[in-house]
């Protein structure tokens, strides 16, 4: 059950920008999730409710992007995707391939925040 | 009040990844090289580095170990029998090690002294797949008692992992299993993986595996 430890590590992320920029709330947590980052979505929205108590993203809802298993096939001269994890295959030529474009992503990619009206806006982008 | 969008793009896992780095780039100040090993619970991992420590010492070789367990210090009882240095974390209950744990375990250690630490993380072929630790090479063990299908059920950890070492191969009749079949199996979650097969018992397989070490250590100190 590591997914609440990876929860937790999320809240931390989330809140420190949340806070850098002036927010009062944190309401929406954007997330890419990889094929092979090998986290259950399940578990990880179980334990997201658990480590956001008590925090700014409370009552937050956490939105996942599922991203697949992307091959660089060197036959075929393309990125293909892969419909599992376990056959690392060209899906059109049938040649094996170890070279991994996406799937293993798991990484916030934004939040949403509630702000006060009178805040001045603060910078974004890398924290 | 209104609401507004911030971008992020950044790693769940930022802050291992960070102290990972940090003790990467620490052992290659040090010239030390580093493997972490992974498996289930009882795949051989004590036995295969009790034998190949005790080898590598007579060797002249400096070799020291950590070793992650939920609960006890026998494994690392075990290893110390090698004569190398070795300490234990018990991580009471927590399924995997982390680059901060390993990093408080290191303190006082003159690393520079050391040609090889070898990590034994906790049996769990799940939950280290995500923490870095800094190491050089990721091992991944299974043995032939576990079914040929395992990295079938446990892709993430063999495509998180650089090699692949079957242990007990001694056992591979008694158990039935098509070697084969595992090794065809473990190409098809991560094609080209280099596997090596080995004996704690009776040793075969590690000679291999200690050269290759040795060769990868070579390579990382002329880089």
């Amino acid at each position: 059950m590591h997914e609440l430890s990876i929860a937790v590590s999320l809240v931390e992320s989330a809140e420190q920008a949340a806070r850098r920029a002036g927010a009062r709330r944190v309401t929406q947590v954007f997330l890419r999730l990889g094929a092979l980052s090998g986290v259950a979505k399940e578990a990880l929205l179980f334990s997201y409710d658990i480590a956001t108590a008590g925090t700014l993203l409370e009552g937050s809802l956490l939105v996942i992007d599922d991203v697949p298993v992307v091959l660089r096939c060197d036959a075929c001269r393309r990125d293909v995707t892969l419909p599992g994890i376990q056959d690392f295959r060209c899906p059109l030529c049938g040649r094996p391939t170890a070279q991994i474009v996406a799937g293993r992503e798991l990484e916030i990619t934004g939040i949403e925040v509630e702000v006060a009206d009178e805040a001045s806006p603060q910078p974004t982008g890398c924290v | 009040m209104a609401t507004r969008y911030l971008e992020i793009r950044q790693g769940v896992l930022s802050k291992n990844d960070q102290l990972a780095a940090g003790l990467r780039d620490r052992f290659a100040r040090a010239g030390l090289f580093v493997t972490n090993w992974v498996s289930s619970p009882g795949a051989g991992k004590t036995a295969l580095l009790e034998r190949m420590m005790a080898a590598m010492r007579a060797d002249g070789l400096q070799v020291a170990a950590v070793v992650g367990d939920l609960q006890t210090d026998n494994d690392a009882r075990r290893l110390s029998r090698s004569g190398a240095p070795v300490r234990q974390i018990t991580t009471d209950g927590m399924c995997h090690l982390e680059a901060d744990m390993l990093a408080a375990k290191l303190e006082g250690w003159d690393l520079d002294a050391l040609d090889f630490l070898f990590i034994e993380n906790v049996g769990n072929l799940v939950c280290p797949t995500w923490y870095d630790l800094g190491e050089d090479v990721r091992l991944v063990l299974l043995s032939v008692t576990e079914g040929e299908d395992k990295p079938l059920k446990y892709p993430v950890m063999f495509n998180s992992a650089d090699v692949a070492v079957i242990t007990k191969v001694d056992l591979a009749v008694a158990c039935e299993c098509d070697l084969g079949a595992m090794r065809a199996n473990i190409h098809a979650v991560r094609p080209g993986m280099r596997i090596f097969e080995t004996s704690a018992k009776t040793g075969a397989g590690l000679p291999e595996l200690i050269a290759f070490l040795l060769e990868r250590r070579r390579a990382k100190r002329a880089a």
